[in-house]
C-alpha cells in the first residue's frame, strides 16, 4: 500500500505540473475550506486598537467540539457569564455541514459510534440531547433509532464486487483468515485488560486509560512494526489496519504509534439495547446536527467571525483582543479565566508570555491535511455487483477513503438524488508537502481525480455528478505518530498556564469527538472550581 | 504467408493464456482462496493442453480448415466462459465449480490443439529447427503481453465477462484472417466463412450487449402478451393481458391479477373495516392501483379517504385506462378521495391527522428501501396516526412462503404497542397470503359482512385467523432501521421456496 500510495501521489503530481483534466465536462463546484486569510492575519499582526473594552468572566477561544463541549458544561452548570469565540462564520469546527436543495451534508466529522461506559461525559450530552434514553450511565443504553446508523452501514469494492463489512473477505486466504483472527483475539485480550493501576488498557477518553509502563512502551513504535513483530504479515490486514489509521488519524499507519493503532481498534466497548455494539450515530449533515443541537442553549453567547487575536495575562485577568472580522475592528475582553479550545499550533501566536515549554509543546503537534468533497448527484449511483448502496462505502484499492451517502439517514423508501461525501486524507507523503499540493492543486484536477476514483466502482457516476464542491482542511486533525502520545510534551499541554485552559482533542494527540467533548467538559469543570461556582445552583 | 501464421501464433497464445486467467481470476473471486483456485486451474488447464496435443495426431485431412474451427470453437467456448460462469453462479446457484473446470478443460484441450496445427500447416515453409523456435518465440511472446496486460489494463477496465468476450473475438478474427490467406486451397470455403462471421457476430453481441442481458432476461419473463409498459422515475410498470386476465407487474413484480384481485383486496380490507365502529376516515398507504379504495368506498359512512402512492404515473395510470378504471369501478374519481403522492414513511413522518382505518399495501421487502416501510420506526408513526377505536391493516407478504418474514412483521407491529390479528387468505395467483390487524383496542371479527362481497364471510372468520402448523407462528427479531432483519429474512425464505 505504502509503495501504491507513493506511486499514485508521484503520479498525481507530475500531473499538475504537466497535463490538464482529461475530461473538459466537469460538474460545477467551488473550493471552499477554513478562512486562511482570517488565520493568516494572526502572523501579520495587523489589526486595529481595540475601540471598547468589555468585561466577562469566561473567554472560549475556538468553536469546535471542545469549544462548544466547555461552554455546553458551563451552561448546564448554571453558569451563564462566558463568551465565546469563533473565527469562521459558523461554529463546527470540523464538524461543520452543508446544505443544498437534495440533502444536508458533512463536510468533516460525520458519526459517532456508540460511546463506552468511560465516555461519561458524551453519554451525558447525547442524554441532554435526546439522542440517549434512559439512564445515560447504563452499561447498555437504548438510543434514538433515528440517529443509529440505518443498515446496510458499509461495504468495501475489491476487485470489482462489493462486500458487506469492511475487512477483506472475498478472496481472503486461509492464511489471512488465519491472521484475522489471531488479530482480533489479541484486540480482545486489550479489550480486557486492565492495568496495575486498574484502568483499562485503551480507554475513551485516552485519559482514562492505563499508564502501566508495558502498555505506554507500545507507543514507540508503528503500528506496523509492531504488526509485523507480532508475525502478522497478511496484506490485507494490513490494509485494513492502515484502512483504520488513515480513517480516525489521518495518517500512514506507518506513521501511527502502535498504542495509538490498537486504541483505534482495542478502546471501543460501547453498547446499545437497541442496537449492535459495532453500529454508529450519523445524521445527514453529520456531527454538525450534534453542534446545532449543543448551542441551543447558548447561541446568543457564540460570536463567529470573532478572531482571538490577542492575549496576555495581566496581574487580575487575560486580556483577550478580538477582531471583528465583519465590523473591522477590535474589542478587548478582560477575562478571569480562558479556555483555549483552538487548535495548538495558534496559541503561541495569540498568547504573549507564553512559557517556553508549553510554547515548544504546542509547535510539536503535527497535522493532518484532508480533502473533503461533496458530489450532488441526480440518482443514487448503480449499485454495482454484490452488496447494495450503504452509508460508508469504501474502495480498497484507492488512495482515497471511500465515501458516505449523506441520504442515507433519510426515511425516504425510493431512491432519487442525493449528496455524498468523499473523503481523502492526503497521507502518503510528509504533510508539509501534502499540504501544499493540497492547496497548489485547482478544484477542476482534484475533481478529475476524484471522478476518476469513483467511475471505477460506479462507471456511470460522470452522467449524473451536477455539482462537486471541494474542502480543503490544511491542519485537520493531530496526528498520533510515534512517541507523541505518552510524551512530556504532550503532557504539558493538559497543564496549560496560570489562567489559561486548553481544551482540545490536540490534547489526545487524536481528533475524535469523544476526545474533544472530554477536554472541553473537563475545561470547563476546572474553570468553575477557580471561580469558587457551585454547580447546579 | 508464414509471417501471418506466426502473428496469429501470437494471438492465439494470448488468447489461451487469457482464458486461463479468467478463469483463475473469476474463481478467486467467487470462492476465495487465490493460490488453491489459480493453482488448480492452471494444472488443469495445463493438462488438458496435453491431451489436447496428442489428440491433434488424430487431425489428419483438411489442416486448415480444422485448424479454423478450432480458433471459432475456442473463441466460442472461452469468449463466453466468463459470462457463462457469472450466470451460473448467480442467479442459478448451479454446480459452479462442476461447470468452470469442465470449461477449463475443454477450452484447454482446443487450445492444445492450435499450436500442434500451426507447426503442421507451417512444416512446408521452415526446417524444423526453425519451426520449433519461430512458433515457441511468438507462443511465449503472446503469453507474456497477456500476463501483462491482463491484471493492469483487461480485468480493472473491462472486467472479467468483457474481457474474455473480446479474446473470443480475436480468435475469431484469426480464423477470419486464415480464411482469407488460404482462400485459394480451402474445400468447403463458403460454409466457414459463414461459421465465422455467425461466431464473431455472437461474440460481438455480447460484447455490445453485455449489460442490455439483463434486461432481455427480464422481457422473457412475462408469459403473457404485454399491452403496456412505462418507465417513470420510481419503477417500471408492466401490464399483460390473456384473454379476460389483465396482470400488473411492478418492477418485474406481480401486483395482482384480474381473475382473482377481489380475494385479495376483500381479503385485506373488509375483516378490518367492517369491525370499526363509525369510520369515517380512512388512510391508504400505497394501492396506487385504487382497488383497496374501491372496496372502502362501498361503506357509506366514510367520508373522507387519504390515498398515499409514491408515483403519480400509477395513479394516473389507473384513473386513465379504461379496463382498469373498470377494474377498480372509477374508485381513484371519488369524489371522497385525495389522492397525494408522496413517500409514505416522509408524509406520515410531516402528517398530525388521525385515521380510524388505514390500510398498509405497500410492495413486498425485497430491498433495503422497501425493508424501512415495514420498520418499528414506521408503525410507530402509524401507531400515532391511528385512533383510538380504529384499526390498521398491514399486508405482510406470505406466512407459507415466508414464515419467518410474515411474523417478524407481527413482532415488529407488536413492539411498538399495538396489538395484533394476523390472519390469511388463500389467492390463487399469489398463494397462501397474509394481513396483520393492527389496533389499541383488542380486535374481533365482525359477524356480519357485505351481502355483494365474493369472498369474506362470517363463515370465512374461522379460516382466517387460524394458522396450520406450517405457517404457525416463529420466534423473529424486531425489523428496525439499524438491522433491517426483515429483508434478510425475506430474502433467504423466498430464494429458497419460491412457489
Amino acid at each position: 500500500m505504502n509503495r501504491r500510495d507513493f506511486l499514485l501521489s508521484l503520479a498525481a503530481s507530475t500531473c499538475l505540473s504537466g497535463c490538464q483534466p482529461a475530461s473538459p465536462h466537469l460538474p460545477a463546484g467551488s473550493i471552499l475550506g477554513p478562512s486562511m486569510e482570517r488565520g493568516h492575519r494572526l502572523r501579520g499582526r495587523d489589526f486595529p486598537a481595540p475601540s471598547e473594552t468589555r468585561k466577562t468572566d469566561v473567554v472560549i477561544v475556538g468553536g469546535g467540539i471542545a469549544g462548544l463541549s466547555a461552554a455546553w458544561k458551563l451552561n448546564k452548570s448554571g453558569f451563564g457569564d462566558f463568551q465565546l469565540f469563533e473565527l469562521e462564520d459558523s461554529a463546527g469546527g470540523n464538524a461543520r455541514s452543508g446544505q443544498n436543495a437534495v440533502s444536508a451534508y458533512p463536510w468533516g466529522a460525520h458519526y459517532l459510534p456508540l460511546p463506552g461506559v468511560n465516555a461519561r461525559e458524551t453519554r451525558e450530552l447525547l442524554a441532554d440531547l435526546g439522542v440517549l434514553q434512559g439512564d445515560p450511565h447504563a452499561a447498555a443504553p437504548v438510543y434514538d433509532e433515528r440517529y443509529l446508523c440505518f443498515a446496510p452501514q458499509e461495504r468495501l469494492y475489491r476487485n470489482g464486487l462489493w462486500q458487506e463489512g469492511l475487512l477483506p473477505q472475498i478472496g481472503a486466504t486461509r492464511r489471512d483468515q488465519e491472521q484475522y483472527r489471531r488479530f482480533f483475539a489479541l484486540l480482545e485480550q486489550f479489550r480486557q485488560h486492565h492495568g496495575t493501576d486498574g484502568l483499562r488498557a485503551f480507554a475513551i477518553p485516552a485519559a482514562r486509560s492505563s499508564r502501566d509502563a508495558d502498555l505506554m512502551a507500545l507507543d514507540s513504535i508503528s503500528i506496523r512494526n509492531y504488526l509485523l513483530q507480532q508475525r502478522l504479515d497478511s496484506p490485507l490486514l494490513h490494509w485494513y489496519v492502515n484502512y483504520g489509521c488513515r480513517d480516525d488519524y489521518g495518517s500512514d499507519y506507518a506513521k501511527v504509534s502502535a498504542w495509538a493503532g490498537l486504541h483505534y481498534f482495542a478502546s471501543r466497548d460501547g453498547r446499545a439495547a437497541n442496537a449492535e455494539s459495532d453500529q454508529v450515530l450519523t445524521w445527514p449533515e453529520g456531527n454538525d446536527w450534534l453542534v446545532r443541537q449543543m448551542q441551543k442553549g447558548f447561541s446568543e453567547r457564540i460570536a463567529s467571525g470573532a478572531l482571538v487575536q490577542r492575549m496576555a495575562e495581566t496581574g487580575s485577568c487575560v486580556e483577550v483582543d478580538v477582531f471583528l472580522v465583519h465590523e473591522n475592528r477590535s474589542v478587548r475582553w478582560q477575562a478571569d479565566q480562558v479556555i483555549f479550545a483552538a487548535p495548538m499550533f495558534v496559541l503561541p501566536h495569540a498568547f504573549e508570555g507564553l512559557d517556553a515549554n508549553l510554547k515548544q509543546a504546542c509547535q510539536q503537534v503535527r497535522y493532518a491535511p484532508w480533502l473533503v468533497a461533496n458530489l450532488t448527484l441526480d440518482d443514487l449511483p448503480d449499485p454495482g455487483h454484490g452488496a447494495p448502496l450503504s452509508w460508508d462505502n469504501v474502495l480498497y484499492d484507492s488512495p482515497a477513503l471511500g465515501y458516505v451517502n449523506a441520504t442515507h439517514q433519510s426515511l425516504r423508501s425510493h431512491g432519487g438524488p442525493t449528496v455524498l461525501t468523499y473523503y481523502r486524507a492526503l497521507s502518503s507523503e510528509p504533510e508539509r508537502y501534502a499540504r501544499q499540493r493540497l492547496f497548489d492543486t485547482p478544484r477542476n484536477v482534484w475533481a478529475e481525480n476524484i471522478l476518476q476514483d469513483l467511475s471505477r466502482p460506479h462507471p456511470d457516476i460522470r452522467g449524473k455528478v451536477r455539482q462537486l464542491d471541494i474542502f480543503r482542511w490544511g491542519h485537520a486533525m493531530s496526528m498520533p505518530v510515534p512517541g507523541w502520545i505518552w510524551s512530556a510534551a504532550r503532557e504539558r499541554l493538559m497543564q496549560g498556564q496560570g489562567r489559561l485552559h486548553l481544551a482540545h482533542s490536540d490534547l489526545s494527540g487524536f481528533s475524535i469527538f469523544e476526545e474533544a467533548n472530554y477536554w472541553g467538559v473537563r475545561a470547563a469543570g476546572n474553570v468553575l472550581h477557580r471561580l469558587g461556582f457551585k454547580p447546579g445552583r | 504467408m508464414s509471417v501471418a501464421l506466426l502473428l496469429s501464433v501470437f494471438v492465439v497464445a494470448s488468447c489461451g493464456l487469457a482464458y486461463e486467467l479468467v478463469a483463475g481470476a473469476l474463481s478467486s473471486y467467487l470462492l476465495g482462496d487465490s493460490v488453491t483456485q489459480f493453482s488448480t486451474i492452471i494444472g488443469t488447464y495445463l493438462f488438458a493442453m496435453g491431451i489436447g496435443s496428442y489428440l491433434s495426431r488424430f487431425v489428419v485431412k483438411g489442416l486448415v480448415a480444422r485448424f479454423i474451427q478450432v480458433e471459432l470453437l475456442v473463441g466460442l467456448i472461452g469468449g463466453f466462459s466468463a459470462a457463462l460462469l457469472f450466470v451460473i453462479f448467480a442467479w442459478v446457484a448451479g454446480p459452479f465449480k462442476l461447470v468452470l473446470y469442465g470449461l477449463v478443460l475443454l477450452t484447454g484441450i482446443l487450445v492444445g490443439l492450435e499450436i500442434p496445427l500451426v507447426m503442421r500447416i507451417l512444416k512446408q515453409h521452415y526446417g524444423l529447427k526453425d519451426l520449433v523456435s519461430q512458433v515457441l518465440t511468438f507462443d511465449y511472446l503472446g503469453a507474456l503481453a497477456v500476463s501483462l496486460a491482463f491484471p493492469l489494463l483487461l480485468a480493472p477496465h473491462l472486467g472479467l465477462i468483457r474481457t474474455s468476450l473480446l479474446f473470443g473475438l480475436m480468435n475469431a478474427l484469426v480464423a477470419a484472417w486464415a480464411i482469407w490467406l488460404f482462400r485459394n486451397q480451402l474445400a468447403g470455403l463458403k460454409a466457414l466463412a459463414v461459421q465465422c462471421l455467425l461466431v464473431s457476430a455472437l461474440l460481438l453481441s455480447g460484447l455490445l450487449g453485455a449489460d442490455k442481458l439483463t434486461s432481455m432476461a427480464e422481457e422473457s419473463l412475462y408469459a403473457d402478451e404485454i399491452i403496456y409498459t412505462e418507465t417513470t422515475p420510481y419503477q417500471r410498470i408492466v401490464l399483460t393481458r390473456w384473454k379476460d386476465d389483465i396482470r400488473l407487474f411492478l418492477n418485474g413484480n406481480l401486483q395482482f391479477s384480474s381473475r382473482d384481485e377481489y380475494r385479495y383486496h376483500e381479503a385485506l380490507v373488509h375483516p378490518a373495516l367492517q369491525a370499526v365502529q363509525h369510520p369515517r376516515r380512512v388512510l391508504v398507504l400505497g394501492g396506487g392501483d385504487g382497488l383497496a379504495v374501491r372496496e372502502i368506498l362501498r361503506y357509506p359512512e366514510i367520508e373522507h379517504i387519504t390515498l398515499v402512492d409514491l408515483d403519480p404515473h400509477m395513479t394516473a395510470l389507473f384513473m386513465r385506462l379504461p379496463m382498469l378504471r373498470a377494474l377498480n369501478q372509477d374508485a381513484l374519481r371519488s369524489p371522497k378521495l385525495s389522492i397525494v403522492n408522496d413517500d409514505a414513511f416522509l408524509w406520515l413522518d410531516k402528517n398530525h391527522d388521525f385515521y380510524d382505518f388505514i390500510v398498509v399495501d405497500f410492495p413486498d421487502p425485497t430491498n433495503y428501501m422497501l425493508g424501512k416501510l415495514y420498520t418499528n420506526t414506521f408503525y410507530r408513526l402509524l401507531e400515532k396516526r391511528l385512533s383510538q377505536h380504529g384499526l390498521a391493516v398491514i399486508q405482510a407478504t406470505s406466512p407459507l412462503y415466508a414464515r419467518q418474514s410474515f411474523w417478524c412483521i407481527d413482532q415488529t407491529v407488536r413492539s411498538v404497542g399495538l396489538k395484533t390479528a394476523p390472519y390469511h387468505a388463500l389467492v390463487p395467483s399469489f398463494g397462501e397470503w397474509g394481513y396483520i390487524i393492527a389496533s389499541h383496542q383488542p380486535y374481533t371479527p365482525s359477524e356480519h359482512y357485505r351481502p355483494e362481497l365474493r369472498f369474506v364471510s362470517p363463515s370465512l372468520n374461522s379460516v382466517l385467523f387460524q394458522f396450520p402448523l406450517d405457517m404457525a407462528p416463529v420466534e423473529t427479531e424486531i425489523n428496525r432501521l439499524n438491522n433491517q432483519a426483515l429483508v434478510h429474512y425475506y430474502e433467504s425464505e423466498w430464494k429458497h421456496q419460491a412457489p
